[in-house]
């Protein structure tokens, strides 16, 4: 579904991405784990056409597509979807119409009708259940006002509604209680299906309690160092970041 | 410039007199000798720095001060612009208000008067004398001492004592004429104590000659009454726009205005809120949306002149390609003005690099125990905003859209009139597509 070779990636002239490889099919679960400022996040920016990233070396194949020629908006249509670390707050714009006027411009994309009224709030009422989100959360505008945690949720929402290919979602464990965190893994694991894919990011092993992977890699100085299964989430929690460090660091010093 | 028009005063001023009320003609001289003193306000002077109307006024306009009559009914071609909105419907065509027909009588509760100006002053000279020039004839202004000497006529409007109208009076000025045009026209709104009315003005422009609109509204807002005046410009390039429009407010008094342009020429709102009450509440609101080289100058000023009320002021801009936008809020309060309290918020959208955008705040305030404040942004639309939308799907264009939408929202919510706002919202997102946005089903226009 997704294959990354050798990206390189700077913002602002300084490089942060120093040659990625990575692989993901259909049906897998990926997380990237990883230290602070080891270029997670301008990973999940590249794939989503933040055009603050640029990349400067490198190819990312999506589906049989050359996905660094799309727009944010074609990658979207095609099925990438970002769960982001930090929602926007768009306000004067409601959920309502932020999600139709989306939806639609998916359907529009695939040549398919939009939605009658009735059509969408039956889905959107569906959708809601799903991340048990409050319903005078849709009559707000968008992220204005919500709390940390739900706006993840919104995040997830939103997941639910446009049914991605590959979600990507970037630290969403980040600022959740317990309950939250738990409601949020369930809406990633209902959306779960064998034609699509996902790649967690996580600073911590936790939301990897909710959400199995199939595939963990470790993120460290802008590409991934070491990949193994859902154990090696578990010795990163036991034994922090810094081992990885010694790893990476040594052979280079010989 | 001012020439041509003191020599026409000169010359035609008894005719002028002849077709106007003897209420107007009263203070006509003393106008005249004010305009011959002033003459119209230039960029040299500080409030108005940012209207230039040079080029408007080199135009030679018609004036009508024969007073003749239309030869079309509006109320059979007009049809309304805001078709869900139940209204007692009048019409200025230029600066004559149009007699209302018998069926269109419409059924105004007792004793709620709504004329021209010079027949309620030949018809109510009492009434229309305690009230006529009282706001205006005081103003050291080139317009409105201009206004006061050509004005002739205008629309009147009185709500007695206690009474409401349950329905919005909707007054729809057309400019029509085959020659360059100018209208000058004083109106006069008089709400009694405990009354309650709504206003919409519209300004609309038939055919594509130079216009040039001068206005001078007066507004008395009686003890607890309660009155909301909309103005919709929605005119085209050719149109230049004056208006003062000088509101009064006592006692308990709650005002509501809000000043939309869409399309236009060059205009200058001067408006002014006399807070001369306590526990009054003032709102005063404005948009604008422009483009192509669209010129537009809110001028405002809430003085607050006794203890004890509240005030809020918001105006949006979202001006393209090299449209010229300026706002200032003049706010004062009184030294026994204590326990006011006064929010002012003016926000900016420069789409373009050759759009332009001033604005100035000017508090002033004398009183020790009040609750001020303001701020004034110019900035572009939210990147981060914009990214999160087409993240979802949603192209640039229309994300760009749904943020200069969501940019105007809070002004149109606070349009109190649920049909008005509605409509409103869609003339606004067809302006901000590029659509035309002239009134469906205008037959007219």
């Amino acid at each position: 579904m997704l294959e990354i070779k050798n990206l390189h990636a700077s913002i602002n002239g300084k490089e942060i991405l120093k040659g990625v490889n990575l692989t993901i099919q259909a049906g897998e679960i990926h997380a990237i784990m990883g230290p602070n400022g080891a270029g997670k996040s301008t990973l999940a920016w590249v794939l989503s056409g933040n055009p603050a990233v640029e990349v400067t070396h490198g190819e990312i194949n999506f589906n049989g597509k050359n996905l660094l020629e799309m727009s944010p908006e074609d990658r979207s249509r095609e099925g990438i979807f970002l769960s982001f670390q930090y929602p926007v707050e768009i306000p004067g714009v409601s959920m309502v119409n932020f999600m139709r006027t989306a939806v639609n411009e998916q359907r529009k994309y695939k040549n398919l009708e939009p939605l009658s009224a009735a059509d969408f709030l039956r889905l959107m009422r569906e959708k809601k259940e799903l991340v048990e989100m409050d319903n005078k959360l849709t009559s707000r505008s968008v992220n204005e006002g919500f709390s940390g945690g739900e706006k993840k949720r919104n995040e997830i929402f939103q997941m639910a509604m446009l049914e991605p290919k590959l979600a990507i979602l970037d630290e969403t464990d980040s600022g959740l209680d317990i309950d939250a965190l738990r409601i949020v893994a369930n809406g990633v694991n209902k959306l779960k299906r064998p034609d699509n894919a996902a790649l967690v990011i996580t600073h911590y092993q936790r939301l990897l309690d909710y959400i199995i992977p199939d595939f963990v890699h470790v993120f460290y100085d802008g590409r991934i160092v070491k990949t193994g299964d859902k154990n090696l989430a578990l010795e990163l929690e036991e034994k922090g970041y810094d081992w990885i460090k010694k790893e990476v660091e040594t052979p280079i010093e010989q | 410039m001012e020439q041509q028009y003191i020599d026409f005063y000169k010359e035609y001023h008894t005719l002028i007199k002849q077709h106007s009320a003897a209420l107007m003609n009263n203070f006509r001289d003393a106008a005249f000798e004010k305009f011959e003193r002033l003459g119209f306000p230039t960029s040299k002077l500080e409030n108005y720095k940012y209207t230039d109307m040079s080029a408007p006024l080199s135009i030679e306009y018609g004036l009508n001060i024969n007073r003749l009559q239309f030869q079309i009914n509006p109320y059979d071609v007009f049809k309304c612009d805001v078709p869900a909105i139940h209204s007692y419907l009048f019409f200025v065509l230029n600066d004559t208000f149009y007699p209302v027909n018998s069926t269109a009588k419409q059924h105004l509760p007792e004793g709620v008067i709504i004329e021209s100006l010079r027949t309620a002053a030949e018809t109510y000279p009492q009434l229309v004398e305690k009230y006529l020039g009282k706001l205006s004839n005081e103003k050291d202004d080139g317009w409105i001492a201009f206004n006061e000497t050509f004005a002739q006529d205008g629309f009147f409007m009185y709500v007695p004592k206690n009474v409401q109208l349950s329905k919005p009076v909707q007054l729809i000025n057309i400019m029509r004429s085959d020659v360059d045009f100018m209208a000058n026209s004083h109106n006069l709104i008089i709400l009694e104590e405990g009354a309650k009315a709504q206003l919409l003005v519209c300004d609309h422009t038939i055919d594509h000659v130079h216009f040039f609109a001068n206005r001078l509204t007066e507004v008395f807002a009686g003890k607890n009454s309660v009155y909301e005046h909309y103005k919709l410009e929605n005119t085209n390039v050719l149109n230049t726009n004056v208006s003062n429009l000088l509101i009064h407010q006592e006692d308990s008094s709650n005002v509501l205005t809000n000043v939309i342009t869409l399309h236009n020429g060059v205009t200058r709102n001067n408006i002014e809120m006399l807070i001369d009450g306590e526990n009054c509440e003032s709102l005063l609101c404005g948009m604008v949306i422009g483009d192509k080289n669209q010129d537009v100058d809110n001028f405002t000023e809430i003085v607050h002149k006794k203890p004890n009320s509240q005030s809020r002021e918001l105006f949006k801009y979202v001006l393209d390609d090299t449209s010229k936008g300026a706002f200032a809020g003049k706010i004062q309060v009184a030294k026994n003005a204590q326990k006011t309290s006064s929010f002012q918020t003016n926000k900016n959208i420069l789409l373009s690099k050759t759009a332009k955008m001033r604005t100035k705040p000017q508090l002033e305030i004398y009183a020790d125990d009040v609750k001020c404040s303001h701020g004034a942004t110019i900035g572009q639309l939210d990147e981060a905003a914009k990214f999160y939308m087409q993240s979802r799907g949603i192209s640039e264009s229309e994300a760009r859209l749904l943020l200069m939408f969501a940019f105007t929202a809070d002004v149109m919510d606070n349009i109190r009139i649920n049909a008005l706002k509605d409509r409103m919202k869609l003339l606004v997102e067809k302006r901000l597509r590029g659509e035309l946005s002239r009134c469906e089903g205008c037959m007219i226009c």
